[in-house]
């Protein structure tokens, strides 16, 4: 077996020979599955775990505080406590409310999240779906999500849950809009909607920088959407403590609630991947013009790291402004969409036509 | 394998159809038709329409159903039942369904199914985007701006209901 850290195509291919060799095509095709499968199951719970300690600790640095410190060092085992104790946490129901939609709500949110991560590209060949239509399978899967939502907040049988989950759906629905037009801007430029042509088309420099003007105006509607989509501050008014105490998970508790809590990093996680392989190049290295020398040693590091320091990087940038906007009305929020992203993005949209008709990109 | 997976997505689609126009709670029988588009989406996946199914998703379980959903949301309480259909209604419904099933079996049963796997079936990306805004013989670019037409007028008939200041 020839691992190469650099392009997991061989390594991949290998693997899947030897499964052919041991074992019948249906069962090769099966534990191929499994494997993948459980390989997520374990990325997204670690992803969760660790997502959840950044961001109490971005969030406590944010506020002068130094966040949890007490259970294990810098209190790095606190998140482990925490999944603990929710496990072990008795999963109650309202007594009016309708069960099974209510158990049924916790499963649908994590579905979507589940088959989005399926289309990121991690590395070379690391890439389990790769549709013509990669982009484009990515947002019409997660727009399952809210489904759940909506579930989650009529089922519960509370109104506090159910305003919460007419909040999320007005958002989710019209800031839909904004992240799919501003992922299409650069689609213009790339010709394809398939991740991995995206990816490899972006070998001579992001696109970011590539895409000139109407990239970066792209690149921010892009970031401000879909921090909204996911129901994340300032736009966090499906959950709004101060008055609808939780939103539309306001009646959940223990395993069911981590569900929730789960999908919503997994959900930030997707959103940083998209946006890194759309607009920063995935996990192409940074290449500058033709200094030689200064692009080798960026080749030097491998494309996972990449790929991670550029997620991390927008992670960080999401989690920045959550902490540090205040929280929008519901009035202003829908105005904010429909009166200025919209037609900002339509705009966005022409002159990335012409920039792109006329070649005044790099 | 593809056997194994169509006998599950049918069954998926034959089952939960079912239960969409038997269950007694609308929000439930709202959620039936949400599995039975994903399976059906699951059906256009497998025949490699990727394209298809990605709307299936988006604009079947994405839109239509969110908007059921809200609808439901906005004029039903939790604990409401709908109450089980009279003896006459069961009686007319059941008519009515076993024509329908008569005629699509009778069409299904007399087309001959010919085989399609010598034509060029290209469903890439690039080819739909191409025939979508071709004005060739067989391009779509006429039912494409016909179809953009009529959704501006539904928008706009739309924003002329929502607003309620002048009365029409």
């Amino acid at each position: 077996m020839n691992f190469n850290i650099y392009d997991f195509t061989d390594f991949v291919t290998s693997v899947s020979n030897w499964l052919n060799e041991i074992l019948s095509p249906e069962l090769a095709v099966i534990t191929g599955m499994a494997i993948i499968g459980i390989i997520f199951l374990l990325f997204i719970a670690l992803l969760g775990l660790s997502l959840v300690y950044i961001e109490r600790k971005v969030c406590a640095f944010f506020q002068q505080r130094l966040g949890p410190m007490r259970v294990g060092f810098w209190g790095t085992a606190q998140t482990i406590a925490d999944i603990i104790k929710l496990i072990f946490k008795e999963p109650l129901v309202t007594k009016n409310a309708d069960k099974f939609l209510f158990n049924l709500a916790a499963f649908i949110v994590m579905i979507a999240p589940l088959l989005a991560i399926a289309a990121v590209p991690f590395a070379k060949g690391l890439h389990v779906l790769d549709f013509d239509i990669g982009i484009f399978y990515v947002t019409a899967v997660s727009s399952i999500g809210v489904t759940g939502i909506l579930l989650a907040g009529w089922s519960s049988n509370n109104k506090y849950s159910l305003i919460g989950a007419m909040r999320s759906g007005a958002q989710i629905v019209s800031y839909e809009l904004s992240v799919g037009l501003s992922l299409l801007t650069i689609i213009i430029l790339t010709g394809s909607l398939q991740l991995s042509e995206i990816v490899n088309s972006q070998s001579d420099g992001w696109w970011i920088f590539k895409g000139n003007i109407p990239a970066v105006i792209a690149f921010i509607i892009f970031i401000i959407a879909s921090t909204a989509e996911s129901n994340r501050g300032p736009f966090d008014l499906a959950e709004a403590e101060s008055e609808i105490t939780a939103g539309f998970h306001t009646e959940y508790s223990g395993i069911k609630f981590a569900f929730f809590f789960l999908s919503e990093y997994v959900n930030l996680f997707i959103i940083a991947a998209i946006g890194t392989t759309v607009f920063f190049g995935g996990w192409m290295p940074l290449h500058l013009g033709n200094l030689t020398f200064f692009n080798n040693i960026m080749d030097f590091i491998p494309p996972l790291i990449w790929f991670f320091m550029k997620v991390a990087a927008l992670l960080f940038l999401i989690m920045w402004f959550k902490w540090t906007f205040p929280r929008l009305r519901i009035d202003q929020m829908l105005t904010l969409e429909w009166k200025y992203l919209l037609p900002l993005n339509l705009m966005n949209l022409m002159l990335m036509s012409i920039v792109s008709l006329n070649g005044w990109h790099f | 394998m593809e056997k194994a997976m169509f006998y599950i997505l049918s069954g998926m689609i034959l089952v939960f159809s079912l239960l969409t126009v038997t269950s007694r709670r609308i929000l439930r029988a709202a959620v039936y038709l949400l599995f039975v588009l994903l399976g059906s989406a699951g059906l256009f996946f497998m025949l490699n329409f990727n394209f298809l199914a990605a709307v299936q998703l988006t604009v079947y379980a994405g839109g239509i159903i969110v908007l059921i959903i809200f609808s439901i949301m906005l004029t039903s309480h939790v604990n409401e039942k709908l109450e089980a259909a009279g003896a006459k209604k069961s009686v007319f419904s059941f008519l009515a369904v076993a024509a329908g099933a008569a005629v699509t079996l009778y069409a299904i049963l007399n087309y001959s199914f010919p085989s399609v796997s010598d034509r060029v079936n290209d469903s890439s990306m690039k080819t739909i985007g191409t025939m979508l805004l071709s004005y060739k013989d067989d391009g779509y670019v006429l039912p494409f701006e016909v179809i953009s037409i009529l959704l501006l007028a539904a928008m706009v008939g739309a924003i002329i209901i929502a607003k309620r200041e002048h009365k029409l």
